[in-house]
This record gives C-alpha cells, structure tokens and sequence, in this order.
C-alpha cells in the first residue's frame, strides 16, 4: 500500500486505466494526518505537523473490499488505490503486481537509488596530512 | 453614543483588482505556474509547509503564488485552509533512523559510520551572485557514485553506548496537540517542540543566536544533521493494522551540548533537538538550540533570565500568524476606540487648563 500512496496520481491512472465496476463503501474524501516525531529520534513522541491524505473504501464485484489511503487530495488516485487493494484479493491479483505494482515498484527504487547515488557522490574522503615532525 | 458605519464595499472590490492586478505583474513576461514554484522555489515551499504545518508542496505553492512571494502571507493561507480538512488519525512517530539520506554531517565525528555526505548544500558555495542563472541555460547535472547500502546510524549512539550522553527515556504516551488545546504553561518537551517546529524560522533562530551569544548558553555542537525522506506510516482502524500512507521529506539536528552536571544530574553530555518539516536546516540546527535552553529546570541549571530560558516567552511568541495577526490588526479601523481617547485628551487638557486658569487667579 505504500507504493500505491507514493505513487504518482497520473502514473497510476496511466497503469490502471480501466476502472471495474464498484461501489463505495466510503466516497474519496481529503483530510489530513498528524505526523509525529521523537524527541531525539527514540524518546517520547510529539506532534510535528499534518500533510494531506485522500482515502477510500470500496467494494467490487465478488465482494472484495479495498481500502486506500494515499498522500496528497487527488481523489481518483485514493479511488484506484482502494480499487488495487481490492483486485490484489482476486483472480486478478497476479495481473495487477506484475501491470500495476511491479511497475510502480521499479520506478520508486529506482528514485531511491539515484538519490542514493548523487549522495554518496557528495560523501567526504578525508585524508590525513603529512605530519611535520618526521 | 456608539454609530454603526458601513462603506467600502466599493473601494474593497477595487483594491482586490488592483491586487491581482499586481500580483500578475507586467503581462509580458510569462506567468509563474504552481508547478516551477514547487519545484524551482523548493526551499520557499518547504518554509511555508514547515510554519504552515501542513505537508503538501502543491498548495503551498499556490499559497506562494497567491501571496505574491509574501511568505507569511502564505502561511496564514496554508493555516486557514489547513481548519477545513477532517483529521483522519495521527501517524506512528516518523523512524529517523531509516531516513533515505540526501544529507547527513556531524561537526563532532569525522569518521562516522556511514560518513559525511554533503547533499545539496549551500555551504562551501562562495555567495557571488551567478549572473549566468539569469540567461536560460540547460539543466545541470549532480555526479553520481555507486550508493553505500551501509546503513548510517544516528551518530549520537555512538556517544550513548558510552554512557556519556543523557540518557533518553522511550514512550508512547499520546503527545498534547495545540492545534486542539490551547497552549498553555508549564508546557511539557512535547508540546514545546511542536511550537517550535511551526514557530517562525527568524524567531526560533534569533532566540537560538541569543543563546550563542551569551543569553542562557548551551555550548552546542552539531552532533549529527540529516536531511532526507522518512516513511510516514499510520494505523487504519478498518483494516486494524498500520500501512505506509506516504512519505515525507524531513530535517532533523541532535545537538550535544557540554553539561559539568548538577544537583540532580551527572557530568554527561545533553541534548537538543530539531525535526523541521521539508529541507531547514537553519530551522532544525535554531529549534534544537532552543529546545536545549529551554531545558534548563528539569537539568538543574541555572535560570540566568535570558529570554531563550523563558518557555512563555518563546512559545507565545514564535507563532508568526498569532503575531502578525495580533500586530497587524492595529491598521483596521479603530475609529471608536480611538474617538474615546481623543474626548479623553480633550477632558484631562480642559481640567488641566481649568488647573492653570484658577491658580493664575490665585
């Protein structure tokens, strides 16, 4: 689900272009969640800010029901994602990793990958003077 | 007698025209659109997403884009659009230690494990102006290496294993939210650090400057900062258990700052600390410094009266759109109030003329 919540709306909509049929459980609404922190990265929790999420529920034909939660207000990428969700627990589950998600997998390590990569272009060699004394 | 006015309406509408009027500029040069700001004035963005305290690039680029570059302007956008959103939950804390890095320096370990890694930083850059930025030019390019899988730990573990550092007590206690309850004094590390985060990056950083200079010092280092992404994960109560919602770009400064001990604590290293939304690391590095000299009662230290030891002092002040709402309230009409204090100057100089008069007679 977290692919599917970091996915970009309009690559998701162009990897899920046929929408089956459903009905909604819950409408796709915007709200947003509190992001919490700890203090020093491992203490005590504390509240840090929002950031907007778009959720859904839905359910498709042969009853599956799919959630999704996903970031930003775009409502139709909450609504393909709860339509993933619900697919995954099909006959279809097969089709849609290897079109949708494995799709959407690729792209995002290889996003990590090269900021990973101009990164580790930036890290510090030190390397240590001659000492006068000798 | 109190006489209720109405007018303007006219002269409103005509000044909201010239508004967007200005707000386009000279019609001849193209029009910024929401994407170039997000992407081009990124670090604008992620100040008004920080003190707006709302994670969401694009509107805090429209906010931009509709405050005409008046930063806090669009904050109070982002926070009033900010109270017509439903809240869904709160996120399990953010793990910082598995932050995707773009950056991450220590100014006290050289050799850390995971090293020094620079990012995209201004630092080291000589601040000439570089007027070839003015002609288009093609899109740079960063250098790439092959990237280290070694995971980079937080330095200061490095310290804890030791003993040296203070020690940093795990909870999952549900933090107080000011967004929900007014803050009020004494205000718990918690709620402090959530004042700060969203607090105005000039103030936190003025207080912070204050410290260095001498106004409740701290001898901070840079222990560790990091810049990068975190995995924002939540639990979804129809599912009964947490999915990963999304992921956010944050900044986070741990400070070690000397401590000879106390009454109640023992000579050891202490803490700071700083978690800014988006890239800040002026705002992250003054939050931590803040923060530390803000915790100088439940150390034992001193209370020197500086104004970064003043917890009051700080957190009701850094709010820049409680100031600048408070402040620039005082331009609107005042006329009625203002009519009372002028029939009140003109009474105390009539009796005081009065005064005068009668003891010329005398």
């Amino acid at each position: 689900m977290g692919v599917l919540a970091r996915a970009r709306p309009a690559q998701l909509a162009a990897l899920l272009p046929d929408l089956p049929a459903h009905d909604y459980l819950r409408a796709p609404e915007t709200g947003c969640v509190m992001v919490r922190g700890r203090i020093g990265g491992a203490g005590a929790p504390f509240n840090l800010g929002e950031m907007t999420v778009t959720r859904c529920a839905l359910k498709i034909d042969g009853g599956a029901v799919g959630h999704g939660y996903v970031q930003g207000r775009d409502k139709m990428h909450a609504m393909r994602a709860a339509l993933v969700d619900a697919l995954m627990q099909g006959n279809d589950a097969g089709r849609i990793e290897a079109e949708v998600l494995a799709p959407l997998r690729a792209e995002q390590s290889g996003q990590r990958l090269a900021r990973a990569e101009r990164a580790a272009a930036t890290k510090v060699e030190f390397f240590t003077m001659v000492r006068g004394e000798d | 007698m109190y006489v209720a006015t109405k007018g303007g309406e006219r002269a409103i509408d005509a000044a909201h025209q010239w508004l967007a009027e200005e707000r386009r500029g000279d019609p001849s040069a193209p029009e910024l659109t929401i994407v170039q700001i997000r992407e081009q004035m990124a670090l604008a963005v992620n100040r008004v997403m920080a003190e707006g305290s709302l994670y969401d690039r694009d509107l805090a680029a429209l906010a931009i884009k509709q405050a005409r570059g008046d930063l806090i302007e669009a904050i109070f956008l982002i926070r009033a659009y900010r109270t017509t959103l439903p809240r869904f939950g709160a996120s399990q804390p953010v793990d910082t230690d598995a932050m995707a890095l773009s950056r991450r320096i220590s100014a006290t370990f050289k050799d850390a494990p995971g090293g020094q890694v620079l990012g995209p930083t201004f630092d080291y850059t000589h601040r000439l102006l570089d007027f070839t930025l003015m002609a288009e030019g093609e899109a740079p390019q960063a250098a790439r290496k092959p990237a280290d899988p070694a995971p980079a730990p937080h330095i200061l573990q490095l310290l804890d294993r030791d003993g040296l550092m203070e020690p940093l007590p795990a909870s999952d206690e549900t933090p107080p939210d000011l967004t929900r309850e007014p803050l009020e004094m004494p205000a718990d590390r918690p709620l402090r650090l959530q004042a700060l985060a969203r607090g105005d990056e000039g103030f936190v950083l003025s207080m912070a400057y204050s410290t260095q200079r001498g106004y409740g010092r701290t001898h901070a280092f840079v222990g560790e900062l990091r810049i990068g992404t975190c995995a924002v994960d939540m639990e979804i109560p129809e599912l009964g258990f947490a999915i990963e919602i999304g992921e956010i770009e944050l900044t986070e400064c741990e400070t070690v700052n000397q401590f000879t001990g106390s009454k109640t604590e023992p000579p050891q290293f202490t803490r700071g600390y700083g978690l800014v939304m988006g890239q800040s690391e002026r705002k992250a590095i003054s939050m931590s410094l803040v923060d530390r000299a803000l915790r100088w009662a439940e150390l034992g230290e001193d209370d020197m009266g500086a104004p970064a030891q003043d917890a009051e002092f700080v957190l009701y002040h850094c709010d820049n759109i409680q100031a600048t709402g408070f402040l620039e309230h005082i331009k609107l009409p005042h006329y009625v109030d203002f009519q009372s204090e002028l029939e009140l100057i003109r009474k105390l100089r009539r009796d005081a003329g009065a005064e005068t008069c009668k003891e010329a007679a005398e």
